[in-house]
């Protein structure tokens, strides 16, 4: 399942719906990001998400099936949020659902690791500078690389 | 075709979309790239590092060398950051 919006998200509220009344289920992996208040020696006061809305759902969508295809999921979530956030604040949210942890831990990461190469979303910072478009990162390209098959 | 910009390439070539039609040398990513960089002005601004710019065709990645046609949407924008 995917969601993009704009409102915050409850993660305990998210994950208990994710496995209700699923007992096939024995492992519950999530992750959530975070909006920092520092990115390098920048103070942070805001972010902005900008996002292209008819690819984005696709995206995601493409990146929930592809984690189904490759690991024995009993469901699967992801939740990202667009607009101005702060710091604190909740961006993403993805979960995982299997049997057993193994499948869960890494689908976890599959989840998240591919989607910050593959979602379009760009991230626009404010510091006291003014305003900057945050760049892509080598790290994520190379987090995303390691589950090319 | 129609055409979306985001992030600074929307803030560089001033618009967030438009419809236009294309050349017919205008036959596949790269070559749209090439006739919307010889608009000049913010489109040339914009285009001048292609390294640092990504395309989507009717929501998809897409390559240099993928077909694109007058009745596609293209997108162009900077290496995503979300997550």
């Amino acid at each position: 399942m995917i969601r993009v919006q704009e409102n915050d998200f409850d993660i305990g509220a998210e994950l208990k719906s994710l496995v209700k009344e699923n007992h096939k289920v024995g492992g519950l992996c999530s992750f959530a990001g975070l909006v920092r208040d520092m990115a390098g020696d920048d103070k942070i006061g805001a972010m902005t998400l900008e996002h292209y809305p008819a690819m984005t759902e696709k995206a995601l969508a493409e990146i929930d099936a592809e984690a189904n295809r490759r690991w024995p999921l009993e469901a699967s979530l992801i939740i990202h949020r667009f607009g101005r956030l702060e710091p604190g604040d909740q961006i993403v949210l993805v979960a995982t659902a299997a049997a057993h942890r193994q499948d869960a831990f890494e689908a976890c990461q599959f989840l998240i690791d591919w989607l910050k190469t593959q979602a379009p979303f760009w991230k626009l910072e404010e510091t006291q500078e003014g305003s900057h478009w945050v760049a892509a990162r080598d790290s994520d390209d190379q987090a995303a690389q390691r589950w090319k098959k | 075709m129609k055409l979306l910009y985001f992030s600074w390439l929307r803030e560089k070539i001033g618009i967030a979309e438009e419809d236009a039609l294309p050349p017919e040398s205008v036959t596949t990513v790269a070559t749209t790239l090439e006739w919307l960089k010889s608009r000049g002005g913010g489109y040339e601004d914009a285009l001048k590092d292609l390294a640092l710019v990504r395309v989507a065709v009717n929501q998809n990645h897409a390559k240099l060398d993928d077909p694109v046609s007058p009745d596609d949407e293209v997108a162009l924008f900077p290496p995503v950051t979300g997550g």
